[in-house]
This record gives structure tokens, C-alpha cells and sequence, in this order.
């Protein structure tokens, strides 16, 4: 890993007052009002939630999909210090911050869906907590992962504000934080699987299988790559820098290879439970089975050969692709495909979706804050460009 | 031995001396006389024999009676007792030596039996004190034979073998030590307080309005049997009647459990026999054996809450004479929720045009703006690549 020579770290700089800033800010102060009318009004005044339904997007997408885009950092970071790829490091602290908030609002994100949030500290409270639930790995995982990110990412803060010895002291314990901040998160996106399997029938037979951790945590690190290309390729369009090109074509290669794998074990795992039937029935199920499906197949032949991976229009598109059907195979899962009983049905309702709207919005003006005011992305020396290399 | 004598009903009567003939009862009702007693007390089986005996071979032991601040619905109680009749206990179980309602005697001459009961029973006698007793300007408020309440019942406990406190103006002040309707009174206007209170030391206490006269006889009898009081809890009061909610026997239970409540006297489900807290009952703060023991020895329902009135905590000391009959009572084992879940639950609603009509909107904005992001990628890239011959790259 010493063998490489990066540039190091340094903020972009910049303005923070612009057009998506604000358009983010006015985002988040809906979101806010309409999570103060939940807050005092309770769940019911603003949201579609039901007896038969009683997830819906907020843990759907804010909390589920929301830390699935936020595998980025521990996919680059298991490529680099596990797989010892040290020449993607430059990608790790850019991931990793968009994983710390990813995770931090999933976080968050599930108080505002829990009816009575405030007894959230039950489940990992001895006497209260269950450790043979499901729940209970998901909710251990997901708030020691949050911790172990922070740690992980102080560096950068400690940096900021000139705190050395602080930072000399985290560096030592950094491989035991990045060995925890990588079996966590795999713990959790699999757990989230798991979920799904006690359910039992309640689940439609294309999303339910004993396979659906594995299922879960593949996406979910096949995700992180994706969201990498993305997140690269939208700061470089947003900030107006060089994209990182010679990292970014061979790291594709790698989402490819774990996307393959995604893909033959969930055809694999279809075929032989006898479920693939299921996918040739005109209902919804089988509809958005396609389409979650088509956005998984895409990248394989948008990203084909060499010369379209060193396109970055493709790459992006291919992330977002793929992002988009992690997206769907989460949504399918956990509310398309969950029939509860008869006559119960769901939709978000618009303050739903203004929430969860509000949600990302908070992850991208993060984003930019950060990345403008602390060393995240690499230093840009416009003279030489991938001058170490 | 030839000419068997014959009670009234038939009974063979017991022979001159026993405690049978002492009693006047037949042997058979002696015995039921002495298991009653010790199931009320809740004593194992067999114990109805020590009880017996105890009964039957016990010199009989001296009670005084005081009476202060009350209305003598304690002793009232008492006087329609069956098992015995009170004449029976008074003159047979127990020797009665002083108890202003039942005796003949009067003035100097009573207060002199007492003092000589006192003397020749020295730390052997029972106290029972009914009413609650005045301790405000030096207790002035109560004489007796021109003694105050406060000296009497210290003079009588000082040797006494046991103190009880029977009613719950004994217990603790009851209804007198309530706080009148006076403007400007912090409390009762005579500081009314209970036994314990005033000799400072615990007694048993056998609270009710009034109390039901076989906790009264039950603890006597304990103390009869086995030379010491029975089990108290921490207000004193004994725990073989007074460990139990109201609420945990009450017959109208399986109402309350049901959500079936009178809501007021005389309305349907009153009539019905419906549960009466709704209508302030304190059975569900009140811990009192009145369900199971019932009152006067007349059989099913003759309780308050059996007559269909509610229960008003009156050995609960707080709860009696305190909170008006109509409050709700604290529920002290299960509360009822507010609300009850609606029976038809919503079962959500489809899509609506204003949530389809947002969720597109987001859609489309993001595949437009990612779009719009690849073009200008797309076009940064060929702008590279056209110029091509670009060794620097890789």
C-alpha cells in the first residue's frame, strides 16, 4: 500500500452557497416539516403506513436502500486493505464519507418510522434486547458500524483541526477499525436479507429464498462499487475536475466480476427452487422483477469491453444503472413482492416521499459541504495531472 | 346418666362445664364455629383443632373497649355477628370489660371496672380502640370521665398484651382526619389521628366503614390460639384480609376484563350488573377481603359493589373519605388502555394522483439530470479522445 504515491487529500475549495445547495436546503426544511407534523401528530397523520403495511419507504428506501448506496466505503476499503489494492486509495476517503452519512441518516432514519422511537434503545438493552432476532444483528451491526465508521473517517477531521497526536493515535488502532468496519456492514446488509427470510410465505417467491442474505449482501457490495463510479463521476462534472480515469476503468472491471457472481447466484437460486415460473405470470411481481432485473443485466453490456469502461459517460450510466436496480431489488423485496393478507395495500404518501427526498437531499449537500471544506478528494494540480503515477 | 338433655332444635346438649354448655351451642356448631374462623384467617388444615382447643381451654382473655371519635358503626357491626352472636363472644370468648355502647353500668362505677380490669389482667388484656382520637390544643376535643382520648388510650395500652385499632378512624384517623370543606383548614379541624399515631408504636389495624366484624373476630382469635398477632402488612393491617385487591375478587371482574361498564346508576348496563369503576369504584385501589367475606351473614351479593354500588376505598387509607366517590380509581394491577383499537382497521390506500404525480416527477428529474450529467461526460470524453495521440494517458 506504501508502494503507492497519491496525491494527498486536500478540500476543493469553493463557494457553498448554489444552486444545488439551496435547491438541497429547501429540500430538507420540507422534510423537517413534515417530520415535525409526524413527531407531534404521530405516524398516522403523515403517512400511508397500515396494519398490513407497517414499513413503508422510510425504511424501504432511507433506511435499506440508503445503506446499501452507503457500501461504497467498506467495498473500496475491503479492495484496498484486504485484497491490498493499494492503488485505489485515493477512492477510499471520498467513499467512506459518503458511506458515514449513507449510514449515519439510515441510522436516524429508522427513529422516525418507529412508532414509539422513544424505547429505540430497548433492543440493544440487556433485559430488553432479544439476541436470537433478526432485528437485533441488524440493530447491533447498523449503530456499532456507524461508531466504527467515525473512527475510521476521524482522520480527516482530525487533520482539519490540526490534532496530531489524536490522529497518530487512531492511525494505530486503523486496522482493527477497518477489519471491524468491513465485517459489520456485511453482518447488516445480509441481516437485512434475513429479515425477509422470517417472513416466510408473506413474500413473493422471486424475492424469497434462504439465499436472500447472500443476495442482499452481494448487491450491496456490488453497489458500493457502483456508487464509487458514480459519486467519481458526478464530483468530477460538479467540480469540474479531472476524473480519475486510470482508477475508476479497473475498478469498473471489478463491479463486473461481482455483479456475474450476483447475477448467477440469483438465476442459480431461481432455477433451482423452481421459482423462475413466477417471473413469466402477468402480475406486478413478475413486471418489476423484469425491470429490477434489466437494470442488473445493463452494465454487463454497457460496460463490455475496455474502450467503453474508459468512457465515464458509460461508467455513469452503469452506476446508476445498477444503483437503480439494487434499488428495485430492495423496494420488490420489501414491499412489491410482501403480500401481508387480503386487502391491504400501500403507496407512499406525498409527505413520505418528501421526507425521504429530504433524506438523500441531506446526503448530497453533506456531501458538498464536506468535500469543499475538509481534505476528502485528492489534491488537483492542474499542471500535472495524475502526477504521481 | 338416663335423661339426656335436648337444645330446642333438637341437639343433644353438652354436658354442665364444657365449653359447648359455656357457649350454648351444640358441639357440632362449636367445631364449624372454630373452622370459620380458621379459614377466614387462612390457617392450614388442622388448625381448626388448635383454634378448638384453644377456645375451649383458654381462661377467657379481658378486652376494653374504648370509643372516641366515632359513630359506633364498628361496634354496630360487631352486634350482627353470627358465628358467635355477640352475646356469645362477649360473655363466653372473650371477657368484656369495658365497652361504653354494651354496658349497663355507667359513670364511676364503669371507669372503675375498667381500672380494676386493668390491674387484675396486667399485660394480658386486649386494647381495642374504635374512633379516631383529637390530639389538636392537647386533645381537649374527646373526654372521657374527664380523661382526654390521648391519656385514656395511652393509660390502657401501657400494659396491654395487644392493641387494635378497629374502623379506619382507628387505623388513621378515617373520616374525621379528613380535611373539611372550611376555608382556610389544612386539616382536620381537631387533628384527628389514629392509634398507631398517638402511641407511636404499630398496632393492628382492622380499617373499614365499618370493617367486617370476622376480620376483628379472626385476629382475636389468632391471638387466642397462638399467643401472637397474625401477619400484618405495612399499614398493619392483617394480611389473611388485607392482602388482596377488591378488584383481584370482585364478581364483576370478568365485566370490567370485558370493557362492559355501568356508566350511570340506573342506566342499562347498571341494571345488568355491568362493572361499576366508571362509576369512581375503588376496588381497584382498595385491598380489603369484602368479595370473598361479604357482609352479615345473608349470602351472595351482600357487599357494596354486590348491591351494585361502588366501592369507596374505605380501608385504603387516601382513597376513603378522600377522593370523591366519582373519581376513578388508579387501577393497581392493570390499566385499562384510553382507547381501544378501532374494530375496522384501515387498510391503506392505492396510489393517489398527488403521490404518483410527485413519485414520476422525482423519477424523471433524476433520469433527466443524469442525462444531462452523462452527455456532458459523454462529450468531455470525445473531446479527449478526438484529439487522440495523447501519450500521457495511462
Amino acid at each position: 500500500m506504501s508502494a503507492h504515491v497519491h496525491a494527498r487529500p486536500a478540500p476543493v475549495g469553493g463557494r457553498l452557497l448554489n444552486l444545488a445547495t439551496v435547491t438541497c436546503g429547501v429540500l430538507i426544511l420540507a422534510a423537517l416539516a413534515v417530520l415535525a407534523i409526524r413527531f407531534t401528530a404521530g405516524l398516522g397523520a403523515v403517512t400511508n403506513l397500515n396494519d398490513g403495511y407497517p414499513w413503508g419507504i422510510w425504511v424501504v428506501a432511507d433506511v435499506v436502500i440508503g445503506s446499501a448506496f452507503a457500501c461504497g466505503g467498506f467495498s473500496v476499503a475491503m479492495l484496498v486493505y484486504i485484497f491490498n489494492k493499494g492503488e485505489y486509495h485515493p477512492l477510499v476517503r471520498p467513499a467512506l464519507l459518503a458511506s458515514l452519512f449513507g449510514y449515519t441518516l439510515a441510522g436516524v432514519g429508522v427513529i422516525f418510522d418507529l412508532g414509539r422511537y422513544w424505547n429505540f434503545w430497548h433492543i440493544l438493552w440487556p433485559g430488553y434486547a432479544s439476541p436470537n432476532s433478526v432485528m437485533f444483528e441488524v440493530a447491533a451491526c447498523i449503530s456499532l458500524y456507524i461508531l466504527v465508521m467515525w473512527l475510521e473517517f476521524s482522520p480527516a477531521l482530525f487533520e482539519k483541526f490540526g490534532m496530531k497526536n489524536a490522529r497518530r493515535r487512531v492511525g494505530k488502532a486503523m486496522f482493527f477499525l477497518i477489519g471491524l468496519g468491513t465485517v459489520l456492514p456485511m453482518m447488516h446488509q445480509s441481516s437485512l436479507g434475513s429479515l425477509l427470510v422470517v417472513f416466510g410465505t408473506q413474500i413473493h417467491p422471486l424475492w424469497q429464498t434462504m439465499a436472500l442474505p447472500a443476495i442482499f449482501l452481494i448487491s450491496a457490495i456490488t453497489i458500493g462499487y457502483a456508487v464509487v463510479l458514480f459519486e467519481s463521476c458526478l464530483a468530477a462534472a460538479g467540480y469540474r475536475r479531472k476524473i480519475e480515469m486510470h482508477l475508476l476503468t479497473p475498478l469498473a472491471r471489478v463491479m463486473l466480476g461481482m455483479l456475474s457472481i450476483f447475477l448467477v447466484l440469483r438465476f442459480g437460486d431461481l432455477i433451482v427452487r423452481g421459482a423462475l415460473g413466477y417471473a413469466f405470470e402477468a402480475t406486478l411481481q413478475s413486471l418489476m422483477f423484469w425491470l429490477e432485473t434489466a437494470c442488473f443485466a445493463a452494465p454487463l453490456v454497457l460496460l463490455r469491453s475496455a474502450a467503453q469502461r474508459r468512457n465515464p459517460a458509460r461508467l455513469f450510466v452503469a452506476g446508476a444503472l445498477l444503483m437503480l436496480g439494487g434499488s428495485l431489488l430492495r423496494v420488490n423485496a420489501f414491499l412489491v413482492g410482501y403480500d401481508t393478507g387480503a386487502g391491504w395495500s400501500y403507496f407512499p404518501s406525498v409527505p413520505e416521499m418528501l421526507v425521504t427526498i429530504g433524506m438523500f437531499a441531506i446526503e448530497v449537500l453533506g456531501y458538498i459541504v464536506i468535500t469543499r471544506r475538509f481534505p476528502v478528494l485528492p489534491r488537483e494540480d492542474h499542471a500535472a495531472p495524475a502526477a504521481a503515477h | 346418666m338416663g335423661s339426656r338433655q335436648f337444645s330446642e332444635s333438637g341437639e343433644p346438649m353438652a354436658a354442665p362445664g364444657s365449653v359447648e354448655s359455656r357457649l350454648e351451642m351444640s358441639r357440632r356448631s362449636f367445631l364449624q364455629f372454630c373452622a370459620t374462623l380458621a379459614t377466614t384467617l387462612g390457617l392450614p388444615k388442622g388448625a381448626e383443632a388448635a383454634v378448638e382447643k384453644a377456645m375451649a381451654a383458654a381462661e377467657r382473655p379481658s378486652v376494653i373497649w374504648l370509643h372516641f371519635q366515632e359513630c359506633t358503626g364498628c361496634t354496630e357491626s360487631m352486634l350482627r355477628a353470627e358465628h358467635p352472636t355477640i352475646e356469645k363472644l362477649i360473655l363466653d370468648v372473650i371477657s368484656l370489660d369495658y365497652h361504653e355502647t354494651l354496658f349497663a353500668a355507667a359513670g364511676h362505677q364503669v371507669e372503675a371496672a375498667r381500672k380494676a380490669a386493668m390491674e387484675k389482667h396486667k399485660g394480658k388484656y386486649l386494647l381495642v380502640v374504635e374512633g379516631a382520637i383529637p390530639t389538636k390544643d392537647g386533645g381537649i376535643y374527646c373526654k372521657v370521665g374527664n380523661q382526654t382520648a390521648i391519656d385514656l388510650t395511652r393509660e390502657c395500652a401501657a400494659d396491654a398484651a395487644a392493641v387494635i385499632a378497629i374502623g379506619s378512624c382507628a387505623s388513621w384517623g378515617g373520616m374525621p382526619s379528613t380535611i373539611p370543606s372550611i376555608a382556610g383548614a389544612d386539616s382536620s379541624p381537631t387533628g384527628s389521628s389514629g392509634v398507631a399515631e398517638v402511641l407511636g408504636k404499630p398496632v393492628v389495624n382492622i380499617p373499614g366503614c365499618p370493617p367486617n366484624p370476622y376480620n376483628f373476630l379472626a385476629t382475636v382469635v389468632h391471638f387466642l390460639t397462638f399467643g401472637t398477632l397474625p401477619e400484618l402488612d405495612a399499614q398493619g393491617r392483617p394480611r389473611f384480609a388485607y392482602s388482596r385487591l377488591v378488584h383481584e375478587n370482585c364478581e364483576r371482574r370478568a365485566h370490567f376484563d370485558a370493557g362492559r361498564f355501568a356508566l350511570r346508576f340506573g342506566d342499562e348496563g347498571h341494571r345488568k350488573g355491568y362493572c361499576l369503576y366508571k362509576l369512581g369504584c375503588k376496588g381497584p385501589e382498595t385491598y380489603a377481603n369484602c368479595p370473598t367475606a361479604l357482609f352479615g351473614d345473608a349470602g351472595a351479593g351482600t357487599w357494596p359493589v354486590g348491591c351494585g354500588h361502588p366501592c369507596i376505598g374505605c380501608t385504603e387509607q387516601g382513597v376513603g373519605f378522600t377522593k370523591p366517590i366519582h373519581t376513578l380509581a388508579r387501577v393497581k394491577n392493570i390499566e385499562p388502555p384510553a382507547v381501544y383499537p378501532t374494530i375496522g382497521e384501515k387498510q391503506g390506500q392505492g396510489v393517489s394522483l398527488g403521490s404518483a404525480a410527485v413519485l414520476a416527477a422525482v423519477v424523471g428529474a433524476a433520469a433527466g439530470a443524469g442525462a444531462m450529467v452523462a452527455r456532458n461526460l459523454g462529450k468531455a470524453h470525445e473531446a479527449e479522445e478526438t484529439p487522440s495521440n495523447d501519450p500521457a494517458k495511462e
